[in-house]
């Protein structure tokens, strides 16, 4: 197993008790915990440098800029972006989704047009898009899901045609783990002069990605899951389509000239970073960044899909589970949606909650996907960097006990 | 804090055994419940014989707690007047409000003692759970606002 064992010890949390229990964290697929580095990025700044960016005249508001602009060339770096210029700050994935939405979706849309989104998308890559569908009269598709918890992409030119116009997929799932075929559809998408957005949330913190390969022409990935705070995320957009695109949001910082009547945009990307930003979350997004790529990206995958396989084997075995999401840890990550007997996911969720194990539990923002899967919740354990076998085996520990308190026999 | 209190078997009962199923016709009264944040919901359907409960039912999905609240609250109100009912929720409001005083629960006085309903008092030691018992009766809640303003 790769080896990251030793990084358990930097996150403060993983060592308090929940409940009088050992903290068992199986909850990373909703956010993830922070390591000293991010907190202590984020403190520093607030101790020795805070002061409002790009615009100061005076040495510590230099500083900040020069760490907020630092944590941008970072994030392009771990995308592999052309320049740190094609990565905007954003409130997180849902905003960054919206920033395209709002600011291509409703100027390049009409009455015929179509969106394409695939049958697994969270609601942040459903609703933004039902909103847009509304002021241009265009209309939503979606690509099926197979009986194996894949994106159907056998027969793409049957929904993907002359008329769409924006094909919005998740890279990985956040109920299934399933990764979603994004090259393959970007292709199609492409071949009709389609854009291609990719909700990055759960993909970016746990695959390796280039920009320049992926097929993508936005990515869209918060901080807070994948190690950095709350508050921040980035959208990253092919240049030319940056250029072109109109700003969500309107206010400070992201203007040239404003005028009574009119006003002209800053440059790219400030364009799209109206008001003040999140500064001090923008920096420990950076620091998340930095601590990643030095674990590396390749190996957190790798560790990823080791804990993974482990897990659905382990998983198996409990007696009445139902696991939901691909069998094969080469075509998914590592969050593990599963029900137990007539236990309610709920209600298994307090149970590992009495043994201080967090999981999650509902429909994880993905109602039409749990439709098709024909549940109304599940139990949830996803996993990362900071998780070892012995969480896998608290859990189903956790889930015996389950079984134990409902009488499941 | 156990997992016992909160599992009684009662409550296991009801939820594999929900005593009012499905919905039922002629209702006059249709209120959904609905937990977004969880994903729960029910379908409380009603029928009143003049100011008597005549029938009750609950349709839909969720957990034991939400369901389990549900299958009871329907199993008592069943005959009980619009006050009666009135009260019983005040009731079973403040048996689920958090505090560590006596809930306010009287079993000398006739149709008040909560019965069955009683055994999702262990709710208010999970109190992310409280929302899971009151799903059913804020739904009962709005049936009686219905109810005095026809």
């Amino acid at each position: 197993m790769s080896d990251l064992s030793h990084i358990k010890a930097d996150f403060p949390i993983l060592s308090t008790e929940m409940n009088g229990k050992p903290l068992v964290y199986l909850d990373s697929a909703a956010t993830t915990q922070k390591p000293v580095q991010v907190l202590d990025a984020m403190d520093d700044f607030y101790r020795t440098a805070n002061s409002n960016v790009h615009r100061g005249a005076y040495a510590i508001a230099e500083d900040a800029t020069n760490r907020y602009e630092g944590a941008r060339a970072r994030i392009a770096e771990l995308i592999n972006a052309g320049s740190p210029a094609e990565v905007t700050f954003q409130r997180g994935t849902t905003s960054a989704i919206n920033t395209v939405a709002y600011g291509w979706g409703l100027y390049n849309l009409k009455e015929g047009d179509t969106i394409v989104l695939t049958g697994m998308e969270h609601h942040s890559n459903i609703v933004p898009w039902q909103l847009i569908v509304r002021h241009t009269g265009a209309k939503l598709r979606y690509l099926p899901m197979t009986e194996d918890f894949l994106v159907d992409d056998s027969d793409l030119e049957s929904v993907i045609d002359s008329s769409t116009k924006i094909v919005g997929i998740s890279g990985m799932s956040n109920v299934l783990g399933t990764v979603g075929p994004v090259e393959k559809v970007a292709a199609a998408a492409h071949a009709v002069g389609a854009i291609v957005v990719v909700d990055g949330a759960q993909m970016v913190p746990h695959l390796p990605c280039d920009v320049q390969t992926m097929g993508a022409d936005f990515l869209a990935f918060g901080a807070h899951k994948m190690l950095g705070p709350t508050g921040v995320g980035a959208l990253w957009g092919k240049p030319e389509l940056l250029e072109k695109m109109e700003p969500f949001e309107g206010g400070g910082e992201m203007i040239r000239d404003v005028k009574l009547y009119e006003s002209r945009w800053a440059e790219v990307p400030h364009k799209f970073e109206a008001g003040t930003p999140p500064i001090a979350e923008a920096i420990g997004f950076g620091a998340a960044v930095e601590y990643l790529q030095k674990i590396g990206m390749d190996a957190v995958r790798e560790h990823e899909v080791e804990i993974t396989g482990y897990a659905l084997k382990q998983l198996e075995q409990v007696p009445d589970i139902k696991i939901y999401g691909p069998s094969d840890t080469s075509k998914r990550g590592g969050a593990v949606s599963f029900t137990l007997s007539d236990i309610h996911p709920h209600d298994m969720a307090t149970i590992l909650d009495e043994q201080g194990i967090a999981v999650r539990a509902g429909h994880h923002c993905a109602k039409p996907l749990m439709e098709t899967l024909g549940v109304p919740a599940t139990a949830r354990a996803s996993f990362y960097v900071y998780n070892d076998n012995s969480d896998v085996d608290a859990l189903v520990a956790g889930l015996h006990r389950a079984r134990e308190v409902f009488g499941v026999s | 804090m156990s997992v016992e209190e909160l599992y009684r078997d009662v409550i296991l009962d009801h939820y594999r055994k929900p005593r009012h199923p499905g919905e039922i016709e002629n209702a006059d009264a249709k209120v959904e419940g609905v937990n977004p944040s969880c994903g729960d919901e029910l379908l409380l359907t009603l029928r009143w014989d003049d100011d008597t409960v005549a029938d009750a039912a609950i349709s839909g999905s969720g957990c034991s707690i939400s369901q389990a609240s549900a299958s009871m609250m329907t199993d008592k109100i069943i005959g009980m007047t619009a006050d009666e009912v009135r009260e019983l929720v005040g009731r079973f409001k403040a048996m689920m409000t958090i505090t560590d005083g006596d809930p306010g629960i009287d079993p000398d006085r006739p149709g008040a003692a909560l019965g069955d309903i009683e055994a999702l008092q262990g709710v208010r030691k999970f109190p992310v759970r409280i929302k899971c018992a009151d799903l059913a009766w804020t739904a009962l809640e709005e049936v009686l606002t219905q109810h005095s303003a026809a």
